[in-house]
């Protein structure tokens, strides 16, 4: 790859991780940020001019299903890493659930080497805790470890058994920074649920799926993330009460982390009424309450990270009586989007503060240094290039291979124009560019 | 009147009485030796029955051929459906055939409103999992109208498993919508929590209740409930909220007794009970075909009552 060198001129720069926010110009050169203030020039750079535009440290996405291996007729490596970069991330951690599940170094090394060769994002991936995600026998954490993983997840199970996860916790505090994301579901409790339990999940004849399915997983894992010692996150948090126990949690001091999805801040359990199967996820779309609870905790940092929970299903999939259908929605190409049009744009968050919910925060998080800045000269350019004001109506075709987005039909307020990994435009005014 | 009858929300309360009144109609139809008009000749209706429900399939059936329409019927043995071709391919052939409009009984809530997005007729929800049973709450107030004159006002207690119930479901958003006083009886386990929000009230106790009643709908015990452990057994689930010979004389003169079948005598209601005169369950039998022709009729483009029995 040749040598590229970009300067955007007069954009406005947001980079949490040095506390800058304003309007200046920005040059790579090679793989590297060259200059940061007035005037940064690189011989014979492309200019891209920044006017209304926003550049900040490119998006870490640490909650993706890419489905390879096993699923590549919803997403591969490749497919997913492309969607990921025109929705403006440079890293994104894609879950165990595969086939064979990722719960040992082979798998792990299998999707880095797929990534390496296709991939236009950095892929972190992610381990499982248990062998065959059976929530039953600690998968071999220290030998995934090695192999670069940072964080394990059942994603898609919940740990059901406290020892094993109590083990697991345990055992994970030898290695540094290492951290255990669990999906809090309990399965009794959730067994069959179709949707948020609730008025309308009565009115619907849909089996319902509590928030106390959730809530009570919440209060199990923070009891034991205290007993433990362990380093806790907790994936797309999705009800009021969990978000109560994370507050008290942190208050207390203990090691934990939360996320939350654009299409839970969005979307509530009233959208399910035409039984669209785009609606149906897990866990399921709460109530408005809730959704307010999760805004104002995204706004107050009791909620630290916004993650996508992309997960793409095929056509036929989807398109299916409401009971069948796999629960999901794509995500990676409406987050920003979704962010800035219902939380930035009403006032709720600033765009600071959605760049560090979404990168800054999961680059600490998976230990992924490269990102999330600080956007300084040296550092690697891993950018992404936005315009916060411009409109565009969410629509087929979708650069993922699937296009189950709860969001299809909505008109969103933000657009990528650019992504840069590496001082490699890989997006350039909108569109992937390999 | 909307196109489609997926849920009883579709109708308006004018619907409603219009959809009466010209089941009325056509009642007298099924009282002549030849029961027929010609209302829907050259007109295909399909009958797509993902779940086995003989009464209801059949009721639709002679609603339909009753008003000279073509049948056909597609149930889930035999077929395609069971060589696993999805809805939709199921719902695009239909519409390459030719029908008017589509029945359908299936096991998952939602179904008739997915297959709207892939028909170009009516769609009629014939029972769609725990969600709605809309043709059957329409001759209930149909046989509550005809029995007691009016619905507007009438005391009904809906007593059983409201919360797997269909039927319970239609029938409460219908007579709220009517102005009717519902109340819904049974276990808590099985009593929607919000079910107050639609318009309803709530009881546990079906002593209190049925002193006060106009009419008293019994709902079918599902015995694998039991197995769920929402009540101990089907013993108790009798002595505390069945209808048995000796609660029976707690209603007040003049009420109804109405179950929308099948019935597990004995466990729901007492076998004598159900044989009563005040029970009027073999009517809404009757004038369930009543109301899906005028359901038909109307949603097939019927232009009123004006033709209706006109010869035959």
């Amino acid at each position: 790859m040749a040598e590229q060198r970009i300067v955007f001129r007069g954009i406005r720069i947001i980079d949490p991780a040095s506390g800058r926010d304003e309007t200046t110009d920005v040059a790579t050169e090679g793989a590297h940020i060259s200059a940061v203030g007035p005037e940064a020039t690189a011989a014979g750079a492309q200019v891209v001019d920044g006017d209304g535009l926003v550049l900040a440290p490119g998006l870490v996405d640490m909650h993706t299903h890419l489905r390879e291996p096993g699923f590549e007729h919803k997403e591969t490596v490749e497919t997913g890493t492309r969607a990921a970069a025109a929705g403006g991330f440079t890293a994104v951690a894609p879950m165990a659930n595969t086939d064979p599940v990722a719960d040992n170094a082979a798998v792990i090394h299998e999707v880095r080497n797929l990534a390496a060769r296709a991939a236009l994002c950095d892929v972190f991936p992610v381990g499982a805790i248990t062998r065959g995600l059976a929530g039953e026998e600690m998968a071999e954490l220290g030998e995934m470890v090695e192999a670069g993983v940072r964080m394990f997840s059942d994603d898609g199970q919940c740990v059901q058994d406290a020892r094993v996860l109590r083990n697991a916790l345990t055992y994970a505090r030898a290695f540094e920074d290492v951290v255990l994301a669990e999906h809090c579901e309990d399965a009794a409790l959730a067994e069959g649920g179709q949707m948020h339990e609730g008025l309308h999940s009565y009115s619907l004849g849909l089996a319902g799926q509590p928030r106390e399915a959730e809530e009570v997983i919440v209060a199990r894992d923070l009891a034991i993330a205290r007993l433990t010692g362990g380093r806790l996150h907790l994936c797309h948090l999705s009800s009021a009460g969990s978000i109560e126990m994370v507050r008290r949690a942190k208050a207390e001091g203990l090691r934990v982390s939360a996320e939350v999805t654009p299409h839970h801040l969005v979307f509530c359990d009233e959208d399910l009424r035409t039984y669209d199967t785009n609606f149906k996820v897990n866990p399921p779309l709460r109530s408005p309450e809730d959704r307010e609870a999760l805004r104002a905790a995204l706004a107050d940092g009791t909620i630290d990270v916004v993650a996508t929970d992309h997960a793409p299903h095929a056509v036929e999939e989807k398109e299916t009586e409401f009971d069948y259908a796999p629960p999901g929605t794509i995500g990676l190409e409406t987050a920003l989007a979704a962010i800035i049009t219902y939380l930035v744009a009403p006032g709720l968050l600033s765009l600071s503060s959605a760049i560090e919910a979404m990168s800054v925060r999961p680059a600490r998080i998976l230990g992924a240094g490269e990102h999330g800045g600080p956007l300084e000269p040296g550092r690697p350019a891993n950018l992404v290039v936005f315009d916060p004001s411009a409109e565009w109506m969410v629509e087929p075709p979708f650069v993922s291979r699937s296009r189950n987005s709860a969001f299809l039909g909505t008109t969103l307020q933000g657009r990528v124009m650019y992504t840069a990994l590496r001082g490699e435009l890989v997006v350039a005014d909108g569109k992937p560019q390999r | 009147m909307n196109r489609h009858l997926l849920s009883i929300h579709d109708v308006s309360a004018e619907d409603i009485v219009r959809i009466l009144d010209t089941a009325e109609s056509f009642r007298e139809v099924g009282t002549r030796v030849i029961k027929k008009v010609p209302a829907l000749r050259g007109r295909t209706i399909v009958n797509l029955f993902y779940e086995n429900s003989t009464r209801t399939r059949i009721s639709f059936e002679l609603a339909a051929k009753r008003l000279s329409a073509d049948v056909i019927n597609f149930t889930t043995s035999g077929t395609s459906v069971s060589k696993g071709e999805s809805l939709k391919d199921t719902a695009l052939t239909l519409q390459a055939m030719g029908a008017d409009a589509i029945v359908i009984r299936h096991s998952s809530s939602g179904s008739p409103f997915t297959l709207t997005r892939w028909v170009k007729g009516s769609v009629l929800n014939a029972g769609d999992g725990t969600h709605e049973h809309p043709t059957q709450a329409l001759l209930d107030m149909y046989t509550m109208r005809e029995r007691l004159g009016k619905i507007e006002g009438l005391r009904v207690a809906i007593i059983g498993d409201v919360l797997h119930s269909r039927v319970a479901r239609s029938l409460s958003f219908g007579l709220v919508k009517m102005g009717a006083e519902v109340t819904l009886v049974g276990p808590p386990t099985l009593i929607p929590p919000d079910a107050p929000a639609w318009g309803v009230q709530v009881s546990y106790d079906i002593d209190g209740v049925l002193p006060k009643l106009d009419v008293c709908y019994m709902l079918r015990v599902q015995r694998e409930r039991q197995r769920q452990q929402y009540f101990p057994s089907v013993r108790e689930y009798s002595r505390l909220f069945g209808l048995t010979n000796a609660r029976v004389g707690m209603l007040p003169e003049g009420s109804l007794i109405m179950h929308p079948g099948p019935m597990n005598r004995g466990v729901e209601i007492d076998s004598d009970v159900a044989d009563l005169p005040q029970s009027v369950i073999e009517h809404q039998v009757t004038n369930g075909i009543a109301v899906r022709m005028s359901l038909l009729y109307l949603l097939l483009g019927g232009s009123g009552t004006g033709e209706v029995g006109a010869d035959g």
